[in-house]
């Protein structure tokens, strides 16, 4: 991990800009947000161009250079690129705002927002996350609404009421037209879009215990496969398909876990962030061949899985994340940044390039995760 | 009462009237002031309508400097973890890291400030930053004085080179001169070449003295001969090296031999024909009227004062410092009053610790530096118990009220609760009374302030933070949030209130609402016996909706004669059982029955204690009793068919 950029403000949110998938590119822009500051920015920053000189060796090529900065009204507590240029927000004031980031003059401008889209009667109720699927756009908030938007279109497209008695804290994509909410009460809820109901196709819970979830995130290549994190800090793995239990249980951090991500395009790497300060870096492998001195190395805690094989099916289609033969599938957890204290918020894996914010009001970029 | 070590400086509130009476109100980091009317009775004329708010400290808001706090935060946790069983000798060189980490940081926000001042265009902005400069400058400058002399203590000998060190980092701009003039066409002839070659001099870097002079002498060749003679005189000027196998007596005593030699140069006029190599020898002797005269070279007594070591007490003992500096402040300030800067310095020489603190909380408008710096030298065991009329220890003390100021920040708060937990006797109770006056926004703001309770088992303000919640979500009318928030805080009370609300829309509207949560309620519903009745009797509505009559007959008779339910509920339930005896299978047993006419029997006999008043509609009642004539008629007719049936199994 490079060295922290203090950037005087606490930070909420990181998101790669998206790069196509053609060119091997990696990331060299994202967007932060913040939260808790009398005046709140979302902010563009550069990591500088990877196609340049190649002089500088380990890929240290210097702080992250801010480019661009926009007001915010409110706390940013989610953040989405839809596009290349635009950038979707979720706000403490219940809006959903599209930003625009011009980048021939590097300006950023409102390019539209739906003022108090979560609410209460009398009051502001906050937004806490959006997903997009350009152009459809989806946000949850602590009024338990699921609320569906165009980009293209200025009214909503459709609003879920009461989809949840206590707050939805995360949303993201299961398929095009299914989504995943987690909520306080420690539920997933499954939603079919294209059915009227205001109810949810499905309910997955962890029988008995009601620990808040907070965050979500689908396998990119396997869609019945979900991760959650919460309250206790645990990372679950969850096969939408098989029952209403979670799969799998790991210890992973000591307080709140706020984001979980697969990588994009290496599904069997996983990364975690918390309250506690930390950031998790998971790795599974699958390969029984494979000697078990070629495993390990960085290894700095090792666990594995209960030990009950998977009823029939194709093994080699199973997932690493959900195969439970435990001679079969290990699992390797490190630790990616240095002591920390105050809490890590987000973060985000793109290629090669991590970047995370914390409440100590800087953030990390790695240019070389070992995915 | 003690007497005020300064007069406390006046602040005029612009917007109050010339000679009208000010009210106050302290806060945690500011004070409010407002104009009042004084006058003992029928106070008329027209009262000032504004409330001013008056902060000390400003930094805090300043973005720059939000980078110094953020980033020395890390700093100060991971001193407090250096354990302290080690042995002091592996501490110091750590104390010392840390001492040069926290500089570090001083000197980024320097750099960036520095940078800010120059490229704003506002004339007003600029010059705040530029204060802002000086203010860290003068931070630094003592910081590191006070690294030398307490935290690295180094003994005599090494005591110098640190101070040249010292000097030499704060009057870099020898080096930017010295660029100017090499940067030029001819260095020899430049106006500052002999600015430069004598600042060299008297911060002792001699072999960057030499090298210019070279310059010199290549021009003059006649005088070859005598600036040969100032080269071996320069380079032979012995330096102590602490690594190195030679005692200090043994260097004293080379010291003194090439200091004689110099001076019998100066004697037989070896450089009579150059006023400037005569005046670098005289220098080299530590002559002070001749140092004193190139004052505008050294800028300041302390610059002086090691010049003057260098070339006269090579071997000072920190003891003796006091000494020598109070002679060079007198000399270099002459008759001009010394600034609070030079007080504190001079303290400092005097090994007076508490005096530079004082001093520095005192001239400075931040509480960084000295909560800071404090606590640093506290883990050195430099402080020794400094009785404070008030608070613990003047190391907690400062760290409080720095904190404290961190704490009114919107943003820094949680940087302060870190220090709060190092000041083991108030701190808790400082953060205590601070975290419940946090602002919770949003739910996360919330979950962020309850992990920083619950983790220190703070329960009471645990309570209060979720009770908050509680009461907003029931006020936008969200029971399923206020009940997960009452749950969490483990507040029956406020459980028994919501549960009545669900009971109540229940009975208005004949539905539940949020089933999600009450199908899932687990072992939380035995928290309050209100929410334990509305968990159960939504399963008795489950099982119900599923056809296992039996089993919700027999869940709906034990809501009553467990007493879970509520008396004012047990009308619904006995309703709730009408389809049930009114199947054509027999659902409640004989006995079950009996019980069921017990408990009808019970409710209407208490209703009937309770009297019909006067005031109660006619029509109401006429309700309840039909509904209670139809109670019994079912009963009895269930009762029948059981006692048939039950026969006929029997026999």
């Amino acid at each position: 991990m490079e060295s922290a950029k203090y950037v005087s403000q606490k930070v909420s949110k990181t998101r790669w800009r998206p790069v196509s998938y053609s060119s091997l590119q990696q990331p060299d822009i994202f967007a932060t947000g913040s939260w808790d500051n009398e005046d709140n920015k979302i902010s563009i920053w550069s990591i500088g161009n990877h196609h340049g000189s190649p002089g500088l060796e380990d890929g240290f090529e210097g702080d992250p250079q801010l480019i661009c900065d926009f007001k915010h009204d409110g706390d940013v507590l989610d953040l989405q690129f839809l596009d290349q240029e635009k950038i979707v927000t979720a706000s403490s004031t219940g809006a959903v705002t599209i930003f625009r980031h011009h980048q021939n003059s590097q300006t950023i401008s409102v390019s539209q927002r739906w003022a108090r889209a979560h609410r209460y009667p009398c009051d502001n109720a906050p937004c806490t996350g959006v997903v997009c699927s350009s152009p459809e756009i989806v946000s949850v908030g602590e009024d338990g609404r699921i609320i569906v938007f165009r980009a293209d279109q200025e009214g909503v497209t459709r609003v879920i009421e009461n989809a949840d008695s206590s707050t939805i804290h995360a949303v993201t994509y299961l398929r095009t037209t299914e989504i995943l909410t987690v909520n306080s009460i420690g539920q997933l809820k499954l939603w079919d879009l294209r059915q009227q109901s205001s109810s949810p196709s499905q309910i997955l819970s962890l029988s008995g215990d009601r620990v808040p979830l907070y965050c979500v995130d689908r396998h990119p290549n396997q869609q019945h496969i979900v991760a959650t994190g919460g309250q206790d800090g645990m990372l679950c793995i969850w096969d939408v398909r098989q029952g209403n239990v979670p799969s799998s249980l790991m210890e992973a951090h000591s307080a709140e876990m706020w984001e979980v991500h697969f990588h994009p395009t290496n599904p069997d790497h996983l990364f975690t962030c918390s309250e506690d300060g930390s950031l998790l870096h998971w790795e599974t492998s699958s390969h029984a061949d494979m000697p078990s001195f070629l495993q390990g190395g960085r290894t700095s805690s090792m666990a594995s899985w209960g030990a009950v094989t998977p009823a029939g099916g194709n093994q080699s289609l199973i997932s690493a994340w959900l195969s439970r033969d435990s001679g079969k599938s290990r699992l390797e957890t490190t630790h990616m940044l240095p002591s920390q204290t105050l809490s890590v918020n987000s973060l985000d894996v793109l290629g090669q390039c991590l970047v995370c914010g914390t409440d100590g009001e800087a953030i990390f970029v790695n240019r070389q995760v070992p995915v | 009462m003690e007497e005020v070590d300064v007069e406390p400086a006046v602040t005029n509130i612009p917007g109050i009237r010339h000679g009208k009476h000010m009210g106050f109100a302290w806060g945690p980091g500011d004070i409010l002031v407002y104009e009042t009317l004084h006058r003992a009775s029928g106070a008329t004329g027209s009262g000032c309508s504004f409330i001013y708010m008056v902060r000390k400290d400003e930094d805090i808001y300043s973005p720059i400097l939000r980078k110094l706090f953020n980033e020395s935060h890390h700093i100060f946790v991971g001193l407090q973890t250096i354990k302290e069983d080690l042995p002091s000798k592996s501490k110091k060189p750590q104390f010392v890291s840390i001492s040069r980490n926290y500089r570090s940081v001083i000197r980024a926000c320097m750099e960036e400030l520095q940078q800010v001042a120059v490229s704003t265009k506002e004339a007003e902005m600029s010059t705040q930053y530029g204060n802002q400069v000086s203010i860290l400058l003068a931070i630094e400058l003592i910081w590191n004085l006070c690294e030398v002399l307490f935290i690295d203590a180094a003994p005599a000998g090494s005591l110098l080179l640190h101070l040249l060190d010292w000097v030499r980092l704060h009057k870099a701009d020898v080096d930017e001169k010295a660029k100017l003039v090499l940067q030029s066409d001819s260095p020899a002839e430049h106006r500052d070449y002999w600015d430069v070659v004598v600042s060299y001099v008297l911060q002792g870097r001699l072999e960057e003295a030499r090298q210019m002079l070279v310059k010199q002498a290549t021009l003059r060749p006649a005088a070859r001969n005598m600036f040969k003679l100032m080269d071996s005189l320069l380079q032979k000027m012995p330096f102590y090296n602490p690594g190195g196998t030679q005692t200090l007596t043994e260097f004293d005593v080379k010291w003194r031999n090439w200091h004689e030699e110099v001076d019998r140069c100066l004697k037989d006029n070896s450089f009579a024909s150059n006023h400037h190599l005569e005046l670098i020898c005289k220098i080299l002797l530590g002559d002070e009227d001749t140092l004193l005269e190139r004052k505008e070279l050294l800028s300041s007594w302390y610059h002086f004062l090691v010049t003057r070591l260098l070339y006269c007490h090579p071997t000072v003992k920190p003891t003796e410092l006091h000494f020598y500096a109070q002679s060079c402040m007198t000399m270099f300030l002459d008759l001009s009053v010394p600034e609070p800067l030079d007080n504190i310095l001079l303290a400092a020489f005097e090994f007076d610790i508490h005096q530079v603190i004082k001093d520095c909380s005192i001239a400075l408008n931040n509480w960084w530096f000295v909560a800071h710096l404090t606590d640093l030298l506290d883990h050195c065991k430099l402080l020794q118990s400094h009785n404070l009329h008030f608070g613990s220890n003047l190391r907690e003390f400062l760290l409080l009220e720095y904190a404290a100021g961190l704490f009114t920040h919107h943003s820094l708060w949680q940087c302060a609760v870190d220090y709060f937990d190092h000041c083991p006797e108030f701190g808790r109770v400082y953060l205590e009374l601070q975290i419940e006056r946090v602002p919770l926004d949003t739910e996360r703001k919330a979950l962020k302030v309850l992990r920083i309770c619950e983790e220190r088992q703070m329960s009471e303000q645990v309570r209060s933070i979720c009770k908050i919640m509680a009461m907003r979500a029931l006020r936008n009318n969200r029971l399923g949030s206020a009940l997960s928030w009452s749950i969490r805080a483990k507040d029956a009370a406020f459980a028994t209130l919501i549960s009545e609300r669900f009971l109540q829309d229940y009975c208005a509207k004949g539905t539940f609402s949020d089933l999600d949560l009450i199908d899932n309620l687990g072992p939380a519903m035995l928290l309050s016996d209100r929410l334990t009745f509305l968990g159960k009797y939504r399963e008795f509505h489950k099982l119900y909706g599923e056809k296992r009559f039996r089993e919700a007959a027999k869940l709906l008779l034990s809501l009553m004669t467990a007493k879970i339910a509520p008396r004012s509920f047990w009308m619904t339930l006995l309703t709730d059982a009408l389809p049930l005896l009114e199947q054509k299978e027999v659902i409640f047993s004989a006995d079950q029955t009996y019980e069921l006419m017990y408990c009808l029997e019970e409710l209407t006999s208490s209703l009937d204690a309770a009297a019909p008043g006067p005031d109660r509609p006619m029509q109401e009642e006429d309700i309840e009793v039909t509904k209670v004539e139809l109670l019994r008629l079912a009963l009895a007719r269930n009762l029948a068919s059981a006692i048939v049936k039950e026969g006929t199994v029997e026999t």
